[in-house]
């Protein structure tokens, strides 16, 4: 078991390199670099090739890829993720300040997704092809259907319309007034929330599915068990692995994936910082946030994969 | 003297007489009435956008700066625009760009990961390990941001918004047809078209993509309604299809909060358009995922 953690675990460093090595090659790719989108809009507008060269061999984009590249990774390897090539300012002082709204806000979104997800799932499975399946189908389907975005501005049609009132626009942390933090950000969470609770109902449904067909629940229906202990303890217990992996990965993706429901919101988190960095060519920021949104997206697939070897004996690991 | 292979022989197949593919479709309907909505919506839709010239009441560019922000009314079903444009017209236009998006997507990409996914099962080994740990790589990228890096590079003409959309879905499928190609490589088939001399290409083509075709056409209905989705989160944010090509993602963009009260239609319906066409291809993908292969788990 031990040998198998430490084997999954040296796995991710290459993946993690992987990632790190193609964001780093995209960019590069992509016409333009910080330098021009610095200068050729706006006040220094026009200046001469020279001085944009001095500029590029501040930043140490003169120096060859491969070596650029090297020092990242070096960088790296000493948890130092460099300076903002926009601001100039360190890179961890940048995302700091966006990562509690956009933690905040996938933490949020999470519960919101499991307490209607698992019931629904639950009941769905129980229930299979009658009217209330259809019915949690058809309401998982269309909360895949539904952009979030599009969500989000119809619950700002209908404050404006209905109520006459908006959520603050303002973000404000949660220790400084919960009331305030809560009424901002609660709606951008049902928005994202339903989309994601509708990949973990289905999710909760099919392995519900899967496992009440298997011979033990038959065993434990035969000897006249509790109908709901054998739900609780024989069923949920070994539906909800796939289901918890469902929810983790989808959390990942939420850390820095909300690009476009940010900006319905009109909230400043890692999303927009994402869209600014890459519009800016800002190489540096986009590289870090993009490493660490594979980070968590890559350990939540290691630590779900333990858990499974773990939990489940029949997993052979080698 | 060359043996030849008797399997070209055989290469007779009998030519599905019409009545067989009615009475499927009527069999599916009735047994999945959900997936036949769905699919019943899709025809409609294609319908739509195949005629978009002959059902829309105006030009989808006309503007007309006499009827701005006009409200839903006889002469605009569904209102007008910031620019005095119709609504309902944009809408019927946009379902051209959502549909060849959409299926040009899905197309591309559950190819590509189709035939990816099957080479990796059947050669296995390094060449397996190198192409998963590749598909890692991708997958661990968010698909939104992957797309838009890809939209950065190539630009945001419509056929390079297919790409920027397929690449992200690729390694998704491959993953997916492994799985299924793994076990069709230990069929017998597969040893005798190995034994009857026959080269990779072949062999991968003729023999197994044939037959994870149930895989396949599931991943490509998901991949459909996520390119759709996909294709108006982008526009958008303004990095999709621009300005002033029909599209209901960008029909959503900006004007759509910043005239919320004054013209609530003009956020309304594009949302309700996206979701509408997206549901239907899920509900049908979700049908014909449980007539094909119900082990198989798509989001």
């Amino acid at each position: 078991m031990s040998r198998y953690i430490v084997k999954r675990f040296l796995l991710m460093i290459p993946t993690l390199l992987g990632v790190a090595a193609l964001i780093f090659l995209l960019l590069r790719v992509i016409p333009g670099d910080v330098v021009e989108a610095k200068f050729m809009t706006g006040e220094g507008q026009g200046l001469s090739s020279a001085v944009m060269a001095a500029e590029r061999a501040k930043l140490g984009l003169d120096k060859p890829v491969w070596q650029q590249f090297a020092i990242w990774v070096w960088g790296l390897l000493h948890l130092d993720l460099g300076l903002s090539m926009w601001t100039g300012s360190p890179i961890t002082e940048e995302i700091k300040l966006r990562f509690a709204l956009s933690l905040q806000l996938a933490l949020m979104a999470t519960l919101v997704a499991t307490v209607l997800a698992i019931p629904l799932g639950i009941v769905a499975a129980l229930k299979q092809d009658t009217w209330v399946d259809y019915a949690v189908r058809v309401f998982s389907i269309a909360g895949l259907a539904m952009p979030s975005f599009w969500l989000g501005i119809l619950m700002i049609l209908a404050f404006l319309i209905v109520f006459r009132w908006l959520p603050p626009m303002v973000y404000t942390p949660f220790w400084v007034n919960p009331w305030q933090n809560l009424a901002q950000l609660i709606w951008p969470a049902l928005a994202v929330g339903y989309r994601y609770s509708a990949v973990a109902t289905r999710m909760t449904r099919s392995s519900m599915l899967e496992v009440l067909r298997e011979d033990y629940i038959r065993t434990a229906r035969a000897k006249g068990l509790w109908l709901k202990l054998i739900l609780v303890r024989h069923a949920l217990k070994n539906a909800m692995l796939p289901v918890v992996t469902v929810i983790g990965l989808e959390f990942a993706f939420l850390l820095g994936g909300l690009v476009v429901t940010e900006q319905v919101f009109n909230l400043n988190g890692l999303g927009l910082l994402f869209v600014q960095a890459i519009a800016r060519r800002d190489y540096t920021l986009t590289q870090a946030l993009v490493l660490l949104v594979a980070f968590v997206f890559i350990f939540t697939n290691f630590v779900m994969d333990v858990m499974y070897a773990w939990l489940d004996p029949r997993i052979r690991y080698r | 003297m060359a043996i030849t292979p008797p399997m070209d022989a055989v290469e007779v197949i009998p030519a599905a007489p019409r009545s067989r593919w009615v009475a499927g479709a009527l069999a599916f309907s009735r047994r999945r009435p959900l997936g036949a909505i769905g699919a019943a919506v899709v025809v409609l839709m294609i319908a739509v956008a195949l005629t978009a010239t002959l059902i829309a009441p105006y030009d989808p560019l006309a503007v007309d700066f006499g009827a701005m922000l006009a409200a839903p009314s006889a002469a605009h079903w569904l209102g007008t625009d910031a620019y005095g444009r119709d609504v309902l017209s944009r809408l019927v236009y946009g379902s051209r760009t959502a549909l060849i998006v959409g299926f040009g997507a899905a197309l591309v990409g559950a190819t590509a990961g189709a035939v990816l996914g099957v080479g990796s099962a059947y050669f296995g080994g390094r060449i397996d390990l190198v192409l998963q740990r590749f598909m890692d790589i991708f997958i661990s990228f968010p698909l939104i941001i992957l797309a838009l890096a890809m939209v950065a590079i190539l630009g945001n003409s419509l056929p390079n918004l297919i790409v920027a959309i397929t690449i992200p879905m690729i390694p998704r499928c491959a993953l997916v047809i492994r799985s299924s190609a793994l076990s069709v490589r230990e069929m017998p088939y597969v040893d005798a078209a190995r034994a009857a001399g026959y080269g990779h290409a072949r062999i991968v083509l003729r023999h197994m993509l044939p037959n994870v075709m149930a895989p396949y056409l599931i991943m490509m209905t998901a991949f459909l309604g996520q390119a759709i989705l996909l294709e108006a989160s982008l526009s958008f944010l303004g990095l999709g299809v621009q300005e002033p090509t029909a599209a209901w993602g960008l029909m959503l963009r900006g004007a759509a909060v910043e005239f919320a009260e004054a013209a609530p239609w003009m956020g309304l319906f594009p949302g309700l358009a996206i979701s509408l066409a997206v549901f239907a291809f899920n509900l049908f993908g979700d049908s014909l995922r449980d007539a094909l292969d119900p082990k198989l788990r798509t989001l």
